[in-house]
């Protein structure tokens, strides 16, 4: 659609279909830069385990995988939350509840991955001393077992962060499009946005999952 | 419908169309961007001239007098961090890539103008806090952080240090997010990807590497601050943690920041050889393309930097063989500038100079990268200064003075105004004798086996060290006499026109300084880029002083203008 320039004459564009183009690739690089942040995670825990394939193996082996388990299934509903919303906001107005509904679902499920996440897993492994500086001493004695945990930690913290901002956006997008705030969908951008980067956060966690729990 | 205008009426010049500081702080106008950065790039490039200052001073003679070890470590520290976080790597792109890249491209502005700002904003905090960790002691790890003397022994504001540099990615990233979508959305009807300008092609592709390459230093930073600062060992030994991961990380940047750093620098050259020798460029496309393939190899090489840590054999086998490959592409643009000189008209002005200079420092250090990409050479020069000398001719020697060359080729179009010609080209001179007299000398002591990093040293070094700092009030002279005869040029120079040059390409086609939004009306693209027209390119032996001439054709063409 062919609109006005800006009237502050600020806006390089003048079409807003080109507007939304840029607007997408900009957030799909964002997203890059994320998962090369990631990747960089990735890349030590790979050479960890290759290293010292024992320690990592009997340190995985201290993590609760019914828990992460659970707590994939629960980012997998959520994701699928994110995409009914997403293709619900593209028919417009009338489907403004069920977004916002679906939005805010799928933020409840993050939130209850975190308090998963840091009430049950992390609280866990202080009490067993497997947290560095705190608790008691570390129990295992396989060479890179330490090691292992500390990329997990790493790992599974940087992720936590990322979710956490997550479930703001989604809570936040919920609330803009049930206020009317974000016109569906007119200002579908902020709320395709807000879905990708909750996939972003999905799907880097269905690899941290495997890579971490699952090994051995 | 009204007539009413929709836009507020468009200022003549981006520089007066408000006059404000306030403006110049809030502003998003691409070009006033440019100015912020190169304003802060400025002081920041005294900052890290200082410690070399200090470097060059102690080794005057063997015996570390004038300052201690530790002093030393962090005078080099200082040097090497404020020189490539905060100079080097931000140099062309934030400052011309930001002023031309929506000119050359015939937009308005960047895609999103208010992370243009952002991004700034984020340079500069980053900027206080690098700064505020060497105001209060500094620290000693050197510029690479390595570990675990950054993680675990090294005493001094390494945290600091290392949240700045990690913060002053995000600006980089920012940068490079913007430059892609510019150049994939904003391009005139008609500008089609192969006319794109050269320059473009580069920051193209360096926008690539900052967008994939520097969130891998920003997790690698994170890590050593989780270490310093929680304790969670992934580099320390002692807490189980290998200290190579952080090197394979950490170059799997910074050898990437390398082609960050040189990439800019060849479209600007592709740009002043071009218009110096006023021919059609050599092979368009294989320069394009051979600036998507640096960035792409650059990814590939950085095994190189770890030939002596005890990486595998076969490693280090293939790490050397893909590092040759880079010379490939470079050898590709090389060879296109000589055939683009081939049967110019070349004026041999100081633009010009700078870019003839650009390309013998060059290609000297790409060829002295090659010697140390061979997996035996490097052993016996690793970590010696033949390695400064390398990394200086590619950084300093062509990176800058790549930048210097393109201060002076679109000075004219930031300002409106003429410099001194004559101060010109004696400072392009003066640099390049003072660059090579402090640098080649350090080839030859590498070779004999000086070491790098030390601040004592054998007396039989001596006299190559004398040489070297010789060289260095040369080499001040040849960076310092621009901003005097520049400045000078702002308040006095005669107006310069819209193309002093008369080069092809959109920005040559504004009036100097730049309107506030670029271009008067909807801009469109119909001729191939660097369209010079065929008779131009060979008219006999050149006249000795060509350049001249086309002064005084500049001067009839600026009466002509004031006639009307």
């Amino acid at each position: 659609m062919k609109t006005a320039p800006d009237p502050s004459g600020l806006d390089p564009y003048e079409d807003a279909e080109v507007r939304l183009t840029a607007q997408r690739m900009g957030m799909w690089l964002f997203l890059a830069t994320e998962a090369m942040i990631f990747a960089g995670l990735f890349l030590a825990i790979f050479v960890i385990r290759t290293l010292h394939p024992e320690g990592a193996t009997e340190a995985s082996g201290h993590l609760k995988t019914w828990v992460g388990t659970g707590n994939t299934a629960l980012l997998l509903v959520s994701s699928t939350l994110v995409a009914l919303g997403s293709v619900a906001a593209k028919e417009g107005a009338r489907r403004r509840a069920l977004v916002a509904a679906c939005f805010l679902g799928a933020a409840a499920l993050g939130a209850a991955f975190l308090a998963i996440k840091i009430g049950v897993e992390y609280r866990a492994e202080l009490h067993e001393g497997l947290i560095p500086g705190l608790g008691p001493a570390f129990p295992l004695q396989a060479d890179g077992a330490q090691l292992f945990f500390n990329a997990y930690f790493a790992a599974t913290g940087l992720h936590a962060i990322h979710v956490l901002i997550g479930v703001i956006a989604l809570a936040g997008a919920a609330v803009g499009v049930w206020r009317r705030w974000l016109k569906l969908p007119d200002n579908a951008p902020e709320v395709e946005f807000t879905g990708l980067y909750w996939h972003l956060v999905d799907v880097v966690w269905i690899f941290l999952f495997p890579v971490l729990y699952l090994v051995g | 419908m009204t007539d009413a205008p929709l836009a507020p009426p468009r200022s003549e010049n981006f520089l007066t169309a408000k006059e404000t500081i306030r403006s110049w702080f809030l502003t998003i106008d691409h070009k006033r961007i440019a100015l912020l950065y190169a304003a802060a790039l400025f002081v920041f490039f005294f900052i890290g001239a200082a410690g070399a200052a200090v470097i060059r001073i102690e080794m005057l003679t063997p015996q570390g007098d004038v300052v201690s070890a530790e002093g030393y470590n962090r005078a080099f520290t200082l040097h090497g961090v404020i020189m490539v976080w905060f100079f080097l790597v931000p140099l062309i792109p934030t400052t011309f890539g930001n002023f031309l890249l929506p000119l050359m491209l015939g937009a308005k502005d960047l895609a999103f103008p208010r992370l243009n700002l952002a991004s700034w904003y984020v340079f500069m905090i980053s900027g206080v806090f690098t700064l505020a960790a060497i105001w209060l002691g500094g620290l000693e790890t050197g510029w690479t952080f390595y570990t675990p003397l950054s993680a675990v022994y090294a005493d001094g504001w390494v945290t600091l240090a290392i949240l700045g540099v990690f913060i002053s990615g995000f600006s980089s990233i920012f940068t490079g997010i913007n430059f892609i979508v510019t150049t994939h959305t904003l391009r005139a009807p008609g500008m089609t990807w192969f006319r794109m300008p050269l320059f473009v092609w580069s920051l193209y592709a360096t926008s690539l590497v900052m967008v994939l390459a520097t969130p891998v230093l920003a997790i690698t930073l994170l890590l050593i601050l989780a270490e310093r600062a929680f304790g969670i060992g992934v580099f320390d030994p002692t807490l189980g943690g290998d200290p190579l991961l952080f090197q394979h990380l950490f170059w799997f940047y910074s050898h990437p920041a390398v082609y960050i750093m040189i990439l800019p620098a060849f479209g600007v050259i592709s740009e002043l050889v071009t218009a110096g020798a006023r021919n059609r460029v050599f092979g368009y496309k294989f320069i394009a393309f051979s600036s998507l393939a640096i960035a792409i190899l650059g990814f590939m090489v950085w095994g190189h930097h770890m030939f002596t840590t005890g990486q595998s054999m076969y490693a280090g086998i293939v790490f050397s063989f893909l590092s040759f490959l880079v010379a490939v592409p470079s050898a590709v643009k090389a060879y296109n500038w000589a055939a683009t000189l081939y049967k110019g008209r070349i004026t041999l002005n100081t633009p010009f100079l700078y870019a003839l200079g650009f390309i013998a420092l060059f290609v000297f250090g790409g060829l002295t990268g090659v010697i140390l990409a061979a997996l035996a050479v490097d052993l016996h020069v690793h970590d010696s200064y033949f390695v400064v000398a390398h990394f200086h001719y590619i950084m300093v020697g062509a990176a800058v003075t790549a930048f210097m060359g393109a201060v002076h080729f679109w000075w004219p179009k930031v300002t409106g105004r003429l410099y001194n010609e004559h101060l010109g080209r004696a400072s392009a001179i003066l640099l390049w004798i003072g660059f090579n007299l402090t640098f080649f000398p350090q080839f030859i002591m590498g070779y004999l086996g000086m070491p790098r990093r030390y601040h004592a040293y054998d007396p039989e070094f001596q006299v190559w060290h004398l040489l070297s700092s010789a060289g260095t009030p040369i080499l001040a002279m040849g960076y310092l006499l621009p901003v005097f005869y520049l400045g000078w040029s702002l308040y006095n120079g005669r107006p310069a026109g819209p193309n002093p040059w008369r080069a092809q390409g959109l920005e040559w086609t504004v009036s100097s300084p730049p309107p506030e939004h670029n271009f008067h009306g909807p801009v469109k693209v119909t001729r191939e880029a660097y369209d010079y027209p065929k008779e131009d390119a060979y008219k006999g032996p050149l006249p000795r002083d060509a350049w001249r001439e086309a002064e005084d054709d500049r001067e009839e063409g600026q009466a002509a203008e004031d006639r009307r």
